[in-house]
């Protein structure tokens, strides 16, 4: 399936958020995720379905003004 | 003492870790002005590096409270998403609402402010609403649930100091009990006094101590010159006037003509 992540289009074999992340080396603890523009917490990856074209956006911290 | 969502603030200076010329910088400015909160942010992790995990253990180790921020949220919706995911990230319910309305001036959106201010307080947030010296946006965002109210200087970046002097000072006596950060637009360490002088209860600024020749003297100038500012504050100034006004007595000056 066809999905794209922060931005670029990817092909993934995972079907959940959970999967995706662990697809994609995206393990570290310190990341936030949100699904089509809807924020997803930590404890709802695993259960949330992935579908074709969804937009997943992954977030770490940076310096802020 | 003023409180910012139950917190006390010893310093009443806030600073970005934005744009410094190295984490190394960053750090010793942090400790050298004795600042007591910083801002952060969020953006997409870009995989396999570590970048995010050093901040964020540089951040950690200082010590200081985090204030993780909107930034360049133009929607209601980016910025709600992105309060949620600041939250679950650095583990806060403070959050600098940013929701801009204009990409040159970079001012708030008061509109897209209120509603996100609304949504974000009903959820738990301790919002602090980045936002104009508007006294009838103010009242909103106190109706919407904020308990702390941040008004620009100037626009974001732009050195200018105090745009509206005026404004800031109704607002102030408009809302006496409600603290006050002025957030954007500083340049100067005497723009942070002006401010402060006017009884607004902190300064937050970035770009004019990161940019700076020396980040951290500079960082060190600010501190003490929002010190300085608020003391002069309660030691309460004196009135201005037009015409002079002798300091050195006059009864007993010898005749000398």
């Amino acid at each position: 399936m066809k999905v794209f992540v922060n931005g670029t289009a990817r092909e993934v074999q995972a079907s959940t958020l959970a999967g995706l992340l662990t697809e994609t080396g995206q393990t570290k603890p310190y990341i936030a995720t949100a699904l089509n523009g809807t924020f997803v917490p930590r404890d709802m990856r695993e259960r949330t379905v992935l579908s074709e074209a969804d937009r997943v956006e992954i977030v770490s911290p940076i310096e802020g003004g | 003492m003023t409180d910012f969502y139950g917190v006390e603030l010893s310093n009443r200076l806030l600073l970005g870790t934005a744009q410094y010329p190295s984490p190394a910088v960053l750090a010793e400015a942090i400790r050298a002005s004795g600042v007591e909160v910083v801002t952060v942010s969020l953006r997409r992790e870009a995989g396999g590096e570590r970048a995010g995990q050093t901040f964020w253990d540089l951040i950690s180790d200082s010590g200081v409270r985090v204030l993780p921020n909107t930034a360049a949220c133009y929607s209601v919706k980016e910025a709600v998403t992105t309060a949620h995911m600041a939250r679950e990230v650095f583990g806060t319910d403070w959050v600098k609402l940013e929701v801009i309305g204009n990409a040159d001036t970079l001012q708030p959106d008061p509109f897209g402010l209120v509603e996100a201010a609304r949504i974000l307080c009903q959820d738990g947030f301790a919002v602090f609403p980045y936002t104009t010296e508007d006294i009838v946006v103010a009242d909103r965002l106190l109706e919407a649930g904020c308990q702390v109210l941040m008004p620009w200087g100037a626009p974001i970046g732009s050195a200018r100091g105090l745009n509206n002097r005026y404004g800031l000072r109704t607002l102030r006596g408009h809302f006496p009990d409600v603290p006050i950060v002025v957030d954007a637009g500083i340049g100067l360490p005497s723009h942070a006094a002006h401010a402060m002088e006017l009884g607004c209860d902190a300064v937050l600024l970035n770009t004019a101590v990161a940019r700076a020749g020396d980040p951290v003297a500079m960082a060190k100038a600010f501190s003490a010159a929002v010190a300085a500012g608020r003391s002069a504050y309660l030691a309460g100034p004196i009135e201005k006037s037009d015409m002079a006004t002798p300091s050195t007595p006059v009864v007993g000056k010898a005749f000398l003509s």
